[in-house]
């Protein structure tokens, strides 16, 4: 009987009226989700803590394992997600049997690549054929520790952000021209030598695009750039250079993480696997997993230039609309965007069949590149005369 | 100055072996390439990795196990090839065959060409990168290995056509499955169109590429939809009609320019006039007896005997020299697949890599056809 009763008052009087922990629990993270106070007080108990020294270096250590776990993680999301979204296209199940809906089946491949022997062919470069698989993946780490992931969850806020970005991602090329050159077998040569003319080639453009939107912003900082979209997103701001900038970044961006229609470096009916035949067990699994990731950094580069970041959908001062949308945690406005642009670049994948390599450099060299710096121009000449919202 | 820099740069041919093992010979060809970067220079095919000596075997097989072995030769043409056996037998002995087992020998034939082109469509995608067509084609083409597994019990090496006509009588609800069929490809194909055909890329990729002039392809004795797209009327149910052949009308799928994307625009439309052919004889299949009664040991009377047949991959020709005795002196196959594999030096030279595999797939080579 008195367990009824209390089922009857629970609702109005505990979790209603009395929570002692709600509150403190808003304060520290905020309606929207702010992060930045969580991670003031980590920041501020530790350094109350420890000497200074020792709390910078606890700091690091936190923020390093944070992003392993998250690395770790993002790689089997993807793949799961990937195998799934392909399968569907493909009018089939997919990984359905270990785990519920095959959840665990990217788990069980990830422990099959790990205890997987790493060979080194006989006539392999062996320092370098070992280097290779390390860059790449230290590349795409680098690249993943200066996105901002919501409001205040933001490992270095760099001033020149976007610019770090693209430029420590392109450090993968070296990776692959590494693994095909090392790996002594004609196919990965192959491979490796496609694979850098086209990233190398895209950057361009990829660059160019993101410029054209830096130009409205006026700064390379990420949370500049994402606070410079509060009264909306850039690609509904920017109008018609901004869209056409997007188009062109996706496709670049595309193009960057060699994947298809874009994959002439693993050409698997051409090439076998490209740069990373030879490679096996963790090694392979970290050309693997870099491809993902690398796919998740473009697609969190687009989302935060072009589509505002974490930024909820705002519409100027419609201020019962703006509140309405703050009322969706910034993170799953970051991850709904990144998910959206990563499908994107899987429905890509799925429908579209390989270029070829000459075919491919005149796209980026003679329709691209030109378009690009066009439209560049364009909008300086927008953003002179003020026709952006 | 382009000149200069390219006289500058000492450049050094290499060679590579595309195979036995690679995915886009599909099976186990090697093809050795010499190679200048990415251009191709020289191709020089390597065959005889599946010659399993089919025609020595079929020395030592009475006239009924021959056609045991054609079926294995190309796999995705099983009943073309022995309907080959089967008609040359026949016409050895003098056998007229009912008027039943004709229509449902070309019926069988038209959807063996329809499985055939779908695994090929589907290969096609493949090997330009788009994955997803390959599961497109085979969920259709499941449809057609449904409808042979009822009539003979096999889905791939099917034995359903015997000299003197067929193993068993069609399954009651074979016409309602092929009726079925029909509906089904009408959606689907044009689905097909959207998805691969009009893809820019993929025309970038096809279109004057490989291109085989129609001189090379009969000199070459290139066949099939492959000959056909340059031009060389070279359809034997047209020329010489067999079977059922000459109470169907349909039209010759007949290109000029010789390319790569003209070989796949004359597969698919291929498809079409096979459903046509389809149509006008599922509901006119006669009454009548599945076979004519044979001796159980057939004796071929001495002398030569030929016939050819249009297969999914071009003419198939069985040459049976006899004595007398029962089984056959010497047997010999001209397959399709062996004669187009050779124009691929010359239509291939010059190209990428790439593109050797887009002309390849359009070849639509099948290994053990090749090596027999």
């Amino acid at each position: 009987m008195e367990t009824l009763q209390l089922f009857k008052i629970l609702p109005e009087k505990i979790y209603f009226q009395n929570i002692p922990y709600l509150p403190g629990f808003r304060k520290m993270v905020g309606w929207n989700l702010d992060f930045s106070t969580l991670t003031r007080n980590i920041h501020d108990s530790l350094f109350s803590f420890f000497s200074p020294g020792l709390a910078s270096a606890a700091e690091m250590v936190i923020i390093g394992l944070c992003f392993l776990t998250f690395f770790a993680l993002l790689g089997l999301i993807l793949v799961y997600a990937e195998r799934k979204v392909c399968a569907f296209f493909q009018l089939r199940l997919g990984p359905m049997r270990v785990g519920f809906w095959g959840t665990a089946q990217t788990f069980a491949d990830f422990i099959k690549l790990l205890l997987k022997e790493p060979l080194t062919t006989k006539n392999a470069d062996k320092f370098l054929f070992n280097l290779a698989p390390f860059i790449v993946i230290v590349a795409s780490f680098m690249a993943v520790a200066a996105i901002p992931f919501a409001k205040g969850l933001h490992a270095v806020d760099l001033d020149i952000g976007i610019f770090f970005i693209t430029a420590v991602s392109s450090i993968g090329v070296v990776s692959i021209l590494l693994a095909g050159w090392s790996s002594n077998n004609k196919y990965s040569l192959i491979g490796a030598i496609r694979s850098g003319a086209q990233i190398l080639s895209y950057e361009i453009s990829a660059g160019l695009a993101l410029l054209t939107i830096i130009i409205l912003t006026g700064s390379l900082q990420l949370s500049e750039i994402i606070e410079s979209q509060r009264t909306g997103w850039w690609i509904f701001k920017g109008h018609i250079p901004a869209i056409i900038a997007f188009v062109i970044y996706m496709i670049a961006g595309t193009a960057e993480t060699n994947r298809g229609p874009f994959d002439i470096a693993e050409a698997e009916s051409e090439l076998t696997a490209g740069f990373h035949t030879e490679y096996s067990g963790i090694k392979f699994a970290f050309f693997f997993l870099a491809e993902f990731v690398n796919m998740f950094i473009v697609s969190a580069i687009a989302a935060t230039v072009f589509f505002g970041g974490w930024m909820p959908f705002h519409i100027g001062n419609f201020t019962f609309f703006n509140h309405l949308m703050d009322f969706i945690p910034s993170v799953v406005w970051f991850f709904g965007k990144v998910s959206l642009i990563v499908f994107l670049m899987m429905w890509f994948r799925w429908t579209f069949p390989r270029l070829r390599i000459d075919q491919l450099l005149t796209l980026e060299w003679k329709y691209l590149m030109p378009i690009s710096l066009v439209n560049f121009l364009f909008m300086a000449f927008i953003s002179l005369e003020g026709w952006y919202f | 100055m382009i000149a200069e820099v390219e006289n500058s740069i000492d450049t050094k041919e290499y060679f590579i072996n595309m195979g036995p093992q690679h995915p886009s010979t599909h099976g186990v060809l090697r093809l050795v390439l010499t190679l200048d970067g990415e251009i191709i220079k020289k191709i020089e095919p390597h065959i005889g990795y599946v010659h399993r000596s089919i025609e020595k075997m079929c020395e030592k097989d009475s006239y009924q196990q021959i056609v045991h072995l054609t079926d294995r030769m190309d796999y995705l043409s099983c009943h073309i090839n022995n309907e080959a056996v089967c008609l040359a037998v026949e016409s050895g002995l003098g056998i007229e065959v009912p008027e039943r087992v004709k229509v449902i020998r070309t019926i069988l034939d038209e959807l063996t060409r329809i499985s055939s082109h779908l695994l090929w469509w589907g290969v096609m995608g493949m090997d330009l990168g788009a994955l997803t067509t390959f599961f497109y084609g085979f969920r259709d083409r499941e449809i057609i290995t449904d409808i042979f597994e009822e009539t003979c019990g096999a889905r791939l090496t099917m034995n359903y056509n015997i000299p003197g006509g067929l193993m068993n009588d069609v399954p009651p609800q074979f016409s309602k499955r092929i009726k079925d069929l029909i509906i089904h490809l009408k959606k689907k194909l044009p689905e097909y169109d959207t998805l691969l055909t009009e893809n820019v890329i993929f025309m970038e990729r096809t279109k004057g590429i490989g291109i085989l002039s129609r001189e090379d392809a009969i000199s070459y004795g290139v066949t099939g939809p492959a000959g056909r797209a340059s031009g060389f009327a070279c359809d034997i149910r047209k020329v010489n009609p067999y079977s059922a052949y000459r109470q169907v009308s349909f039209k010759e799928i007949l290109f000029h320019e010789g390319d790569t994307f003209s070989r796949y625009k004359a597969r698919i439309l291929e498809m079409w006039e096979s459903i046509s052919i389809l149509e006008q004889l599922v509901d006119n299949i006669p009454e009548g007896d599945f076979f004519t009664k044979t001796k159980a040991v057939i004796k071929l009377p001495v002398g030569e005997y030929f016939q050819r047949v249009e297969t999914a991959r071009g003419e198939l020709g069985v040459y049976i020299i006899s004595d007398g005795k029962k089984n056959p002196y010497r047997v010999k196959f001209r397959s399709p697949g062996f004669s187009n594999l050779f124009v691929l030096n010359q239509i291939a030279k010059g190209c990428k890599i790439a593109d050797l595999v887009a002309i390849m797939s359009t070849l639509d080579l099948v290994i053990p056809d090749i090596d027999r």
